[in-house]
């Protein structure tokens, strides 16, 4: 999926991004340890690694859930570490909105869909009477493929898929520009995992949106990215554009990732080599001469300098061969 | 593999009570288990894989829910209607689970060593010294680290895919002649989990336990299963062996399901996906469940259920567009794709759909 972004504009700048918890003490955890990138207005960046590789505390951090350790997150060039107030936080998150990971647990159990959907829309002052925001509620269920006759249910009638649309109303009722999506697809079915992310694309298109969608595979991630950032304990290893990260995964963490998915299709599973990874592999003793380095236009390595020609190489044996994981 | 059959489940029906009334979780299901064979059932959440396989372990609540009808047969045993005592010999001893969630269903308040060791001690009647030696030795076996002083460790202390290892540990001490494992990966990153599918396949080997293997991800079940269950609202729709399943499926659904998943090839950018959700089985619809939701649904679909029909010694599925009379159609492209790769593995031409196959009575 190429998309025309044609003049790029960032819409999230994220320089030398730390998060540290319980910094200083014994049990310091360094959930992200400087990482770099930016989101350009109008496209989706997917953000993939396995648990514990600080994708998540990346994106709560850029909502704001949180006091972020060191570095500098830009939202549409504002610090968002200097938004005080509550005037001031509504507005930032009646732009920025989140999609969770567990449909039943990110919905209010006891409260009906009209009241979670217009929830948002009352905390924002969007509709002063209550007719005109169940019209809209109305609008926005609609909008994501459910009835209306659903907005007086509670979260526990509808299944999984439902309630993760039930959540993307949600997401949408304040009319954002930015979503992040936080595994909003891992807990459901493979079928209704396509509809959602059928349904997300849609709404990109008609809404001018702009994703951040974090996964833990790179399988979904295809069908919805424009670019892909890997990431791995708390660093950033890999930046490219989707197509040509599944062409040349330059990192070996990458390329690990990728060997890993099962396919449906056993004749290649029986003839599948799978590489693992060890992180020590970008563990450097030295890190004067190591980050993300571009290895080929928007294709970044973290690397240590005098790997980028090895990369390069790599990166050029890979485009000859053509895939290898389809 | 040998061809004897471990488990034979025979018509289950399940029911649940609830407010609204009977929720008809399983509705009519046939297979059995072969020695050494992984069998694999696939299907969307509710569409009764969980329940059929907790019959088996008669794990269901005994408060609402209802055996409408069948047998469950192991070792010339009906399972349904042995004594609570005698489930109990047979329940983690020859007939083990591994549950999705490795957390919740491991004791926070005890060690894992201890966890381990429990059923060799109720069930082989080891004394707990030897029990625990033997669960150092299993440990070691799944491929968790230092079990000398791990075994002493509690749940908390371990990241999720060595739980999940704990777990098959735990399932695998009395060396079970089956195990069912419920989507024992669907909550571990797919690094991990590539690991711990092929752990199972190795014992699988060496024990030759034979699987019932729960999943929703087909990937799963192209690199574990000799044999693919298709389950829709409570019935088998489709049942062959893999290969029969993923390059020559035959009913709508199994089409869908294929067709929905992702694959890595880059020129494929739009996904299909199956339209709407499944039926509510409080009332099941009249005729083949899924019409209403697939697009090549023909008119006695609405009408009348079909027939499971044979399409080779192995492979049957229940669809209309298998007797002699329907109309030929053309499957999703993704489908055709991989009938001919079928072709070509085989060489057998079973491409086309309308030679239809004969009616097998006693599994419809």
């Amino acid at each position: 999926m190429v998309a025309e972004v044609e003049q790029k504009k960032p819409i999230v700048e994220i320089t030398g991004f730390k998060q540290y918890f319980n910094a200083g003490k014994k049990s310091e955890v360094r959930a992200v340890n400087d990482v770099s990138f930016n989101i350009y207005e109008g496209e989706t960046f997917g953000l993939v690694g396995e648990s514990g590789s600080g994708k998540s505390t990346t994106g709560r951090a850029l909502i704001k859930l949180g006091d972020i350790t060191g570095g500098q997150i830009l939202y549409k060039g504002q610090d968002i570490s200097k938004i005080r107030g509550r005037k001031k936080l509504l507005d930032f998150r009646k732009s920025m909105q989140m999609i969770f990971q567990d449909p039943y647990a990110s919905l209010n159990p006891r409260i009906t869909v009209k009241d979670i959907i217009g929830g948002a829309l009352k905390v924002h002052g969007i509709y002063k009477n209550s007719k005109e925001r169940t019209e809209r509620v109305y609008e926005l269920l609609e909008a994501v493929g459910l009835s209306k006759e659903f907005a007086n249910r509670y979260p526990k009638e509808f299944s999984g898929g439902q309630c993760q649309r039930v959540g993307i109303a949600r997401a949408l009722a304040v009319e954002p520009d930015f979503i992040i999506a936080d595994e909003a697809i891992s807990a459901l079915d493979v079928s209704i995992q396509a509809q959602v992310i059928n349904l997300l694309k849609e709404l990109k298109k008609e809404n001018n949106l702009t994703y951040l969608f974090i996964a833990h595979d790179l399988s979904m991630v295809k069908y919805i990215s424009d670019r892909i950032g890997v990431m791995n304990s708390g660093r950033m290893l890999e930046v490219a554009e989707a197509d040509e990260l599944y062409i040349a995964p330059l990192h070996p963490y990458t390329e690990s990732l990728l060997s890993a998915i099962p396919t449906p299709d056993p004749e290649n599973e029986r003839n599948r080599v799978r590489t693992e990874y060890d992180p020590k592999y970008h563990q450097y003793d030295d890190l004067t001469k190591v980050g993300l380095h571009e290895i080929a236009p928007d294709h970044y390595i973290y690397c240590h300098e005098n790997e980028i020609e090895v990369y390069r190489k790599k990166r050029e044996r890979l485009l000859r061969e053509g895939q290898k994981y389809a | 593999m040998d061809n004897t059959n471990v488990l034979e489940v025979k018509n289950l029906a399940i029911s649940f009570k609830t407010f609204e009334g009977k929720v008809q979780a399983v509705r009519g299901v046939d297979f059995e288990l072969k020695k050494g064979e992984t069998l694999a059932i696939v299907g969307e959440s509710g569409s009764g894989k969980s329940v059929s396989t907790k019959a088996i372990n008669r794990l269901l609540p005994k408060k609402n829910s209802i055996i409408e009808s069948g047998q469950i047969l192991f070792e010339d045993k009906d399972l349904l209607t042995i004594s609570d005592k005698e489930m109990q010999k047979i329940r983690g001893n020859d007939i083990a689970m591994i549950f999705q969630d490795p957390m919740t269903s491991l004791n926070p308040t005890m060690q894992v060593g201890r966890q381990i060791a429990e059923p060799m001690v109720k069930h082989q009647g080891l004394t707990k010294e030897q029990a625990t030696e033997k669960a150092i030795e299993l440990m070691q076996m799944v491929g968790i680290k230092n079990p000398k002083q791990t075994h002493k460790h509690y749940p908390h202390q371990f990241s999720g895919g060595m739980r999940q290892r704990v777990m098959i540990a735990i399932s695998l001490a009395c060396e079970p002649k089956i195990l069912i494992a419920d989507e024992p990966t669907t909550a571990l990153d797919v690094t991990i989990q590539a690991q711990i599918l092929n752990l199972m396949n190795n014992l699988k080997k060496d024990l030759e336990t034979s699987i019932i293997f729960i999943t929703h991800d087909l990937g799963v079940v192209a690199q574990m299963a000799d044999r693919v269950a298709v389950m829709y609202a409570g019935q088998i729709v489709e049942i062959g062996t893999a290969d029969e399943i993923f390059y020559n499926p035959m009913h709508p659904y199994t089409w869908g399901l294929l067709a929905s998943m992702p694959t890595l090839d880059i020129h494929q950018t739009d996904l299909y996906n199956i339209p709407g959700s499944p039926p509510n089985l409080l009332h099941p619809p009249k005729g083949d469940a899924f019409a209403s939701r697939n697009e090549f649904a023909l008119a006695v679909d609405f009408e009348q259920e079909p027939e499971m029909f044979k399409v080779t010694d192995t492979h049957f599925a229940k669809t209309w567009l298998l007797h002699p009379k329907a109309p030929s159609v053309t499957p999703p492209a993704e489908v055709v794709r991989r009938k001919q790769k079928y072709e070509q593995l085989f060489g057998e031409k079973k491409l086309r759909i309308q030679t239809g196959g004969e009616v097998v009575g006693s599994r419809g």
